[in-house]
């Protein structure tokens, strides 16, 4: 019970800390999460965690589910929960009073200023993002068509990409990609 | 610093369009619908929710929320639910937008880790993946684009300059993320600062 306890505390303190680590998006934090859950605490072998971290890629949903998943091999249901909200908790209130903060401010000059400056970077860097994604995808030839064919249909067509994932996923599944 | 009067150049429509304010439940159906459609990342499927199918949010308010939850620590839908959802509904409506977004996948997640544990098929899941991936890179391209438009439309030169920027510093010439922002931040925000 005591060593239970001991774990949830050790999930607890770690993912609050890594929380503030995810600046851009949770998978900024999973090298570390890697290094502590793998080398440090031994919770689980290395192929352990590349299973965990590809069936969290599986899942729908935002990438930090990754987290639940690994606070549920840890210490099941209780580690779960323990591990998201630990990881979402803290970032979450400190996100609550910034947008509140933002929104009284609504026209004056220096939120302005702000909201200017930080939307060419932020987009700049979300092409980035998927050029890496694109690179780290597309092995093959019939991959790199799978992107582009995907970019251009969801510009130009109002296609729920739904479909194209699907069709995306049996192509995978048959080995032709 | 307390020039407060209003610009000629409207960033934002300021209550002209008064924007459908969505109620707690309707909050809760959308972002659970985005999560569990969220294959490859929820922010495609957030900006086609919020912005091209229930219109609460124009695209340069999409944007600014983005940039902004892009630069906070935490997962950045995460904290963009929270800000969303507390904006049109108080704290309850951030918690809403968040239990929507999480619960769904928290519970699905749990369920296939449980299953695999069993009867796991890592290598076929994997090949399917492989698939999916790769739409997915194509479905953050188009967003991202679509995205864009709006500072390509009516700004100066210097937000696609910018964009452009630290686009090519981070993802062709493969330099190093914090030295890129050390410089592009700054000049990105002096550039903004005058031109407001």
């Amino acid at each position: 019970m005591k060593e239970m306890g001991g774990t949830l505390g050790t999930l607890a303190w770690f993912f609050a800390l890594m929380s503030l680590f995810a600046i851009g998006g949770a998978n900024s934090a999973v090298p570390e999460i890697h290094r502590f859950a793998v080398d440090v605490q031994h919770w689980m072998t290395d192929p352990q965690f590349s299973d965990i971290f590809g069936l969290a890629q599986l899942t729908p949903g935002p990438n930090v589910i990754v987290v639940t998943l690994i606070g549920y091999h840890v210490a099941g249901l209780a580690g779960a929960l323990v591990a998201t909200l630990t990881m979402c908790g803290p970032t979450c209130l400190l996100a609550f009073y910034v947008g509140r903060t933002f929104d009284r401010f609504r026209g004056a000059s220096w939120r302005v200023a702000l909201a200017g400056g930080l939307v060419p970077v932020t987009l700049g860097l979300t092409a980035a993002s998927a050029v890496v994604v694109a690179r780290a995808a597309d092995d093959t030839w019939v991959a790199v068509g799978i992107t582009v064919a995907t970019a251009l249909i969801t510009y130009w067509i109002r296609v729920n990409p739904l479909w194209i994932f699907a069709v995306a996923a049996l192509l995978g599944l048959s080995g032709v990609v | 610093m307390n020039d407060v009067t209003p610009t000629p150049r409207a960033t934002e429509p300021v209550a002209a369009a008064a924007p459908p304010r969505p109620s707690l439940s309707e909050l809760f159906v959308a972002y659970a619908l985005i999560s569990l459609y969220g294959f490859g990342g929820v922010l495609a499927w957030s900006r086609r929710m919020m912005v091209e199918e229930r219109r609460w949010l124009t695209p340069e308010q999409f944007n600014e929320a983005y940039a902004l939850c892009s630069f906070l620590p935490g997962p950045n839908i995460v904290n963009f639910s929270v800000i969303f959802g507390s904006r049109v509904r108080g704290p309850l409506g951030g918690l809403v937008a968040l239990v929507g977004l999480l619960g769904p996948p928290m519970l699905l997640i749990v369920i296939i880790g449980a299953l695999y544990a069993h009867y796991g098929d890592l290598p076929a899941l994997r090949r399917a993946l492989i698939g999916v991936t790769a739409a997915a890179a194509g479905l953050i391209m188009s967003t991202v684009a679509k995205m864009a438009l709006p500072l390509f439309r009516n700004r100066a030169v210097g937000g696609p300059v910018i964009a452009l920027a630290t686009f090519g510093a981070i993802g062709i010439a493969q330099w190093p993320l914090p030295i890129v922002l050390v410089v592009v931040l700054p000049i990105s925000l002096a550039l903004a600062w005058v031109q407001r």
